[in-house]
């Protein structure tokens, strides 16, 4: 089987998967504990944060465990929001968030906030005009995510956290959950207040997840109990999956630039490879010159071909590929992310994204493009035509 | 990012005569370790100043960085072009450029140290000064209070062109003038007084007291923490001596002294630190003592406490008050480990009320009637554990140094 579905989660590393077992196996103490094992077991989630806090440039009391991507991004949208609701009621974010981003500012449409959707262009980006004249004095947030889930489109980050750097009293949030480990990320130069990262997504264990919370910046929990993560959420540490999870955060980001380099190649390859197959549509450029796509993920559309179709064919083909997110695969609904980029219902719906990971080499991608080919000549006869 | 270098300034060692040389090689070397984590970077000493080239490295954090190398009076992020008129010219511009284009006012500083260039710094100031005007609308000149001010140094080298300067920690190279023995408590004073002291150039080893079990395994770690936040500006790892105290400061308890406890401890303490400190080449103690703050500040105390030890007794902060040094401690990132509330064998027994004015002839009694007294000092020293911190080192990374889990 050929994996293609990174962006949905990804093989753990053998250390990951070592490290979970052995600490599973020796500090089981809850750290909070103050005999000798416990104060073991503490030590072990501090140097996870000091590490995890090193890699990106911040201080460990900036950096908050949470269950995963989800989790990080509700904390970050909701708490901030909540918290500084007394300084103004208007936010920010755009129409191709991540469910658990844009569900969150769903929630706080419903507990009174004016909510602003930014709308993207048709590579699936932002303008940087349009989040300059969406703010007021009363915008307390913009959220803003670094790389789409769905079709691999980068944000302007750095351009919007420059605008936004001259505005103490509007907080930054970016769901860096796809950019960890393939893009590079500089917090401090971006102005970023609030950065949610998932470690599944980086060959780490599922259901562990990092925010960063710049210094100064305050939110209001989700969950209350023993005052664990400075208050901000509580429950006892996942100790296992906190050390293994730092210890994929640190591969993924010591080699990120050789990564980024030979995904984008490998990209470049396979995005062109489809260009050339007149049945499929590319969503985004093929060669990206200007950093707009990122490395790992390409997403295309079949005008006329339900997605699952081409889905369930690729994987008889031995290729394992996702419609839409691999959260939102499941529901019949046209996808919310390619409407906003100006698709018809037609090709909304069909969706198909292909992501790859570290143990794909360029031969991998040549046998993609061959079965992905293969696939279209025999689903060719039943395209339904538009009336 | 216009700018490829930076320009540090040293300051008191400049006035240093024949020492010169040998703290500015110091100087030197701190600077390259510190920075040692910025492979990219390439290093030139001039006459009181060092350049250091970026080569594509960020400045922000090698700025951060050098916030914590003693000597270094000031530095600034620096343009160098050719010494040119046309590369100056266009320099000039770019330097201003990089600041967001609004409304504001500048002058232009023109010094040449280069006396062969053509022209001199009054024709340079007005040259420079008018290509930037004409190509930035927004700017004006005001030359009494200019939100920037764009200082060019002409050298025969190469022109520095620049409009910030950054004060720096100042002082001394760490280790220039000689070494000391710190008696580190983990409250909020001792740290500062390390900081202080290294500052003026002191090279030092640290000395912990603990009582364990009436102190906890954090207030251990609590210590190691502040000390791998001293080694960051040492630059170097720095040895932590662990003193077991708990059976001195159970005999004192006994001795039905109660308001004399906190003046045999720390005498017993100078005592202990005195016979590291020789035993090491150290030639002082330092301590965060600060006249009037507890009991055993006061001028009495000090009298009675200080006659314990033969060495010179520092300490730096004697004439600061409580706020002073919470600002030092915030500022050097100490104050938020020191503020964990571990108790340390000084807040351990102490009576309601310690005698504020003790008895010289009356301590000196009371101690000669502890039994085995000076055995349980010698034991003590016997005893030390010694811990080497690296600049940066946190109990949780001493802590999982052998485990791969990371």
């Amino acid at each position: 089987m050929l994996y293609f579905d990174h962006a949905a989660s990804t093989p753990p590393h053998e250390d990951v998967i070592r490290t979970i077992s052995e600490v599973m196996k020796l500090q089981y103490a809850n750290p909070s504990s103050l005999h000798r094992s416990g104060a073991e077991a503490g030590k072990l989630v501090q140097r996870a944060r000091e590490l995890a806090a090193e890699l990106f440039g911040v201080s460990p009391k900036e950096w908050i465990f949470t269950s995963g991507g989800t989790e990080s991004n509700n904390l970050a949208v909701l708490g901030a929001a909540r918290r500084y609701r007394t300084r103004g009621s208007h936010v920010i974010t755009t129409e191709v968030e991540h469910a658990s981003v844009y569900e969150a500012f769903q929630q706080l449409e419903q507990e009174g906030f004016e909510v602003t959707y930014l709308p993207v262009d048709h590579n699936g980006r932002i303008r940087i005009a349009d989040l300059e004249q969406a703010l007021t004095d009363r915008t307390i947030l913009v959220s803003i995510m670094q790389v789409n889930n769905e079709t691999g489109a980068v944000q302007p980050v750095k351009e919007a956290g420059r605008l936004l750097a001259g505005r103490p009293r509007t907080l930054f949030h970016v769901d860096g959950v796809q950019a960890v480990g393939k893009l590079k990320v500089d917090l401090k130069s971006c102005y970023i207040d609030l950065f949610s990262m998932s470690a599944h997504k980086i060959n780490g264990p599922k259901g562990t997840g990092w925010l960063y919370v710049r210094d100064g910046v305050e939110l209001q929990p989700l969950m209350f109990g023993g005052g664990q993560e400075s208050g901000i959420r509580s429950g006892t540490e996942n100790v296992p999956a906190v050390v293994a999870a730092a210890k994929a955060l640190r591969l993924a980001m010591e080699s990120q630039e050789e990564r980024e380099m030979r995904m984008m190649a490998l990209r470049h390859v396979l995005a062109e490879g489809i260009e050339k197959i007149p049945e499929l549509l590319l969503s985004g450029p093929s060669s990206d010159g200007e950093g707009i796509m990122a490395p790992h993920i390409v997403h295309f559309c079949y005008p006329g071909m339900k997605p699952e179709v081409l889905v369930h064919a690729l994987e008889k083909h031995g290729i394992a590929a996702s419609t839409k997110s691999a959260c939102s695969s499941k529901s019949d609904k046209p996808s919310r992310v390619l409407q906003a980029m100006g698709r018809n219902a037609a090709c909304a719906g069909g969706g198909v994204r292909l992501s790859f990971g570290d143990e794909h080499r360029l031969e991998h991608i040549e046998l993609v493009l061959e079965r992905l080919k293969a696939v279209v000549t025999k689903l060719k006869p039943l395209e339904r035509r538009e009336r | 990012m216009v700018f490829d270098t930076v320009l540090l300034r040293f300051g008191e060692l400049t006035v240093k005569g024949r020492n010169r040389g040998r703290f500015e090689q110091q100087m030197m070397r701190q600077v390259q370790s510190t920075l040692s984590i910025f492979p990219a970077l390439t290093f030139t000493k001039t006459y009181g100043r060092i350049y250091i080239s970026l080569n594509g490295t960020a400045y922000e954090p090698v700025a951060e960085r050098l916030q914590t190398v003693f000597g270094i009076v000031s530095f600034s992020p620096v343009k160098s072009v050719p010494s040119e008129t046309q590369a100056i010219l266009d320099g000039a511009l770019e330097v201003m450029r990089s600041y967001p284009d609004r409304e504001r006012t500048f002058k232009v500083s023109v010094r040449r140290v280069y006396k062969k260039f053509p022209y001199d710094s009054q024709e340079m100031n007005r040259m420079v000064g008018g290509h930037v005007l004409r190509a930035t609308p927004k700017l004006s000149v005001d030359v009494h209070r200019p939100d920037l001010e764009l200082r060019v140094e002409i050298n025969e080298q190469a022109t520095y062109i620049f409009t910030e300067v950054t004060a720096a920690a100042g002082g001394f190279p760490y280790g220039t003038n000689g070494k000391a023995m710190l008696m580190l408590s983990g409250g909020i004073d001792s740290p500062v007084a390390g900081y202080m002291a290294m500052r003026k150039g002191l090279e030092l080893e640290l000395i912990h007291f603990h009582s364990y079990p009436f102190t906890s395994e954090q207030a251990k770690d609590k210590v190691i923490d502040l000390a791998g936040r001293l080694a960051t500006y040492a630059g170097q790892p720095l040895k932590l001596y662990l003193v077991s105290f708990t059976d001195i400061q159970t005999s004192f308890t006994q001795a039905k002294q109660d308001h004399l406890i906190i003046t045999l401890m720390r005498r017993a303490m100078l005592r202990i630190a005195q016979q590291l400190a020789e035993s090491n080449g150290a030639l002082a103690v330092v301590t965060g003592d600060s006249l009037g703050q507890v009991a055993s500040q006061t001028l009495g105390s000090m009298n009675v406490i200080g006659r314990a030890l033969e060495l010179p007794l520092l300490r730096p902060l004697v004439m600061m008050d409580k706020q002073e040094i919470i600002h030092i401690a915030e500022r050097i990132g100490t104050y938020e480990t020191s503020i964990l509330p571990f108790e340390d064998c000084c807040t351990l027994f102490v009576p309601r009320s310690p005698s504020t004015n003790p008895n010289l002839r009356v301590v000196e009694t009371v101690e000669a009637h502890v039994p085995q007294l000076q055995q349980m000092i010698e034991q003590a020293v016997q005893e030390t554990e010694i811990l080497v911190i690296e600049p940066g080192g946190t109990s949780a990374k001493q802590a999982v140094e052998s485990a791969d889990w990371f």
